[in-house]
């Protein structure tokens, strides 16, 4: 046998490891469903002004209530009907898309940073900044959180920043307990041992050290917590807590329409289902990452 | 046994005084002045407001009011609703039994059809029956449930005309409250009829709201029961010539049902959380209605408490689980 080294530079072992990621991945048929479905949804959220048939607050006061096509009474011009004011469903669902995806980012986003950096501090420090802080979290986690986001919204007032600023302290404790609880994990190794003789401060140790190998659980968590946060952000539209009407927001839409659930199925269907599929794709995609990025689940 | 429950009853004990921290302090960080939020739209002179201020105790420093507060939480005391004027506890013990009713069913309905599925899914592993029960879990957990009980109503009630819209029986009903659960209540009175109208009340209403612990728990068991199935002790169980029901049903399952049970008991947060939005598309006189109604209607001595006693009952709950898992896995106790 050779003793021949092979080096490979930082950018050689990022693209094994995109490699080696992308096969554990594409394993799963699933998760490459969803995550066509999903990269279809940015598609969709992105270009939407140029696939909407129409604007998505026109008030079509001749064709309230249209059926979709293929249904009796049903017009060509409105693919899938129009609602109770005349607005046509398939532009309004288009539209929701970028509601629904730029929710998930800025909630994720927000409840992300925020839970690693407290988790950060929790589970480097240790001791009472540890106490104080997970007692804190618990405290978040003992409320429902759609009981808890509701409660912060009527003091924040309704609409959809603050949904989704209540929606994101909700969440933000799940993350922290995942950062706190592989930060414990990784803290003491030896290459932390290392890094801290060779001079590194606590920053550098926190943040260049250790959270780059913590970072698999969170990617995981991020995903699951996007598509509750469309869930949980349409429940809040649908309760009249979220994003106000004549926003096309998907639960917002659900609302104005359930006085119409027995005269007008297509109004109550679409938007429900439209929320289903983005929700189902990402919690898809969300399984494949956790097995794709879950070592102890590659070798079964 | 005893150092370990008085270990968690002693760690519960600062989240609980957070609890109330937060119950206290949301009608303190409302916007605008406190008593002329509940004065509401009339208004009221500044000798009234003076008055108002002093019987609130708006008037006395900030840790004084909270530790008056703690005092009439500790006598059982949690305020009147500003809007029916009774006792916030009395409003919540009279719609409580709703809401256990409703997420009891639920809750049997998610075990009994969740936990057979996940384990058949786990021992077919990779057969049609794993992969369509595991999609169909997916599709539950994925679900808008408030979407769900429309599409729900729209069938059952507008095109099949099989269940009611809303409430929980009948207006052609009345009788007595024994027990606060209207099924009980129901047979209890033995009026012809009651009991199917309660029934049909409360079909829709819980099985929307076991549509996500049901998929959760379907998910949880099989993987649990794949997991147990691989260990040596099922191996030696199988090597022994026991019969493949019994290492599956004492072997396997046994020590499977420790997370699970988990699972199910951490669901009652879940379930509170969908009690408000069934309850609110059902028209179900429950908890969660009552919270998003005093919500809306401003009533905040009612949301406060409501939030305390949904807190608390969830901790509760946390902890009974917490309890059981330790009487099941000596191993928990004794760490």
């Amino acid at each position: 046998m050779s003793e021949q080294v092979v080096k490979l530079s930082d950018a050689a072992i990022r693209r094994r490891m995109l490699a080696d990621f992308w096969f554990y991945f594409s394993q799963n048929r699933g998760a490459v469903a969803g995550l066509v479905v999903f990269i279809l949804l940015v598609l969709i959220a992105v270009f939407a002004a140029v696939l909407a048939p129409h604007d998505p607050t026109a008030q079509y006061r001749d064709a309230l209530l249209v059926p979709p096509v293929w249904q009796e009474g049903g017009r060509a011009e409105f693919l899938l009907g129009t609602d109770a004011v005349g607005r046509d469903m398939l532009s309004r669902l288009i539209y929701g898309a970028q509601y629904s995806l730029f929710i998930g980012i800025v909630v994720v986003s927000i409840a992300l940073v925020g839970g690693i950096v407290v988790g950060l501090l929790a589970g480097f420090f240790g001791g009472w900044v540890d106490s104080v802080i997970m007692r804190v979290m618990d405290v978040i986690l003992a409320f429902p959180s759609l009981l808890l986001a509701l409660v912060l919204v009527a003091i924040l007032g309704p609409g959809l920043t603050n949904a989704m600023i209540a929606i994101a302290i909700v969440y933000q404790p799940h993350f922290a307990r995942l950062t706190r609880a592989a930060v414990m994990g990784e803290k003491a190794r030896e290459y932390v041992t290392a890094a801290r003789v060779a001079g590194a401060g606590n920053l550098r140790l926190m943040f260049r050290t250790i959270l780059p190998n913590c970072l698999a659980p969170l990617i995981v968590q991020a995903t699951l917590s996007f598509s509750s946060a469309v869930l949980d952000s349409a429940a809040l539209g649908f309760l009249g807590m979220g994003a106000q009407p004549p926003a096309s927001e998907w639960g917002t839409m659900l609302a104005e329409a359930r006085e119409f659930i027995l005269r007008a199925w297509w109004v109550v269907t679409f938007p429900g289902l439209a929320i289903l599929i983005s929700v189902l794709a990402i919690n898809l995609m969300g399984d494949g990452l956790r097995d794709a990025l879950d070592p102890k689940l590659k070798r079964s | 046994m005893i150092r370990f429950i008085l270990g968690k009853l002693l760690y519960l004990v600062p989240t609980f005084i957070g609890i109330t921290i937060i119950a206290f302090g949301f009608v303190r960080v409302l916007p605008g002045d406190p008593v002329l939020l509940m004065a509401g739209e009339r208004g009221v002179s500044a000798e009234r407001h003076a008055e108002l201020a002093a019987q609130f105790g708006f008037d006395k420093p900030i840790w004084q009011q909270y530790l008056d507060f703690m005092g009439r939480l500790l006598q059982g005391d949690l305020g009147n609703s500003l809007v029916t004027k009774k006792p916030v506890l009395t409003e919540f013990l009279a719609l409580f039994p709703a809401t256990v009713e409703l997420g009891l069913v639920a809750i049997i309905i998610a075990t009994v059809i969740g936990v057979p599925v996940g384990v058949i899914a786990a021992i077919k592993r990779g057969s049609w029956f794993d992969q369509f029960s595991m999609t169909a879990a997916l599709v539950g957990f994925s679900m808008p449930i408030f979407w769900w009980g429309l599409l729900l109503i729209i069938l059952f009630s507008g095109i099949l005309q099989w269940t009611p819209v809303s409430g929980r029986i009948s207006l052609l009903y009345f009788f007595p409250q024994v027990t606060g659960f209207m099924l009980i209540d129901s047979l209890i009175s033995g009026q012809k009829g009651a009991f199917t109208s309660a029934l049909s009340h409360l079909i829709l209403p819980s099985i929307v709201l076991a549509t996500i612990p049901l998929a959760v728990i379907a998910r949880q068991t099989r993987s649990a029961m794949l997991e147990v199935m691989g260990e040596d002790y099922v191996r030696t169980a199988r090597a022994k010539g026991l019969p493949p029901s019994r290492v599956v049903g004492v072997h396997a399952l046994r020590n499977a049902m420790i997370p699970v049970i988990t699972t199910i008991g951490l669901q009652i947060g879940v379930l509170m959380a969908g009690a408000i939005l069934t309850e609110t598309i059902f028209s179900w006189p429950g908890i969660g209605k009552w919270m998003i109604d005093s919500i809306s209607r401003r009533d905040y001595p009612v949301v406060q408490s409501g939030l305390l006693l949904i807190a608390g009952l969830v901790m509760m709950v946390n902890l009974i689980v917490d309890l059981t898992y330790g009487l099941i896995n000596p191993r928990i106790r004794h760490k």
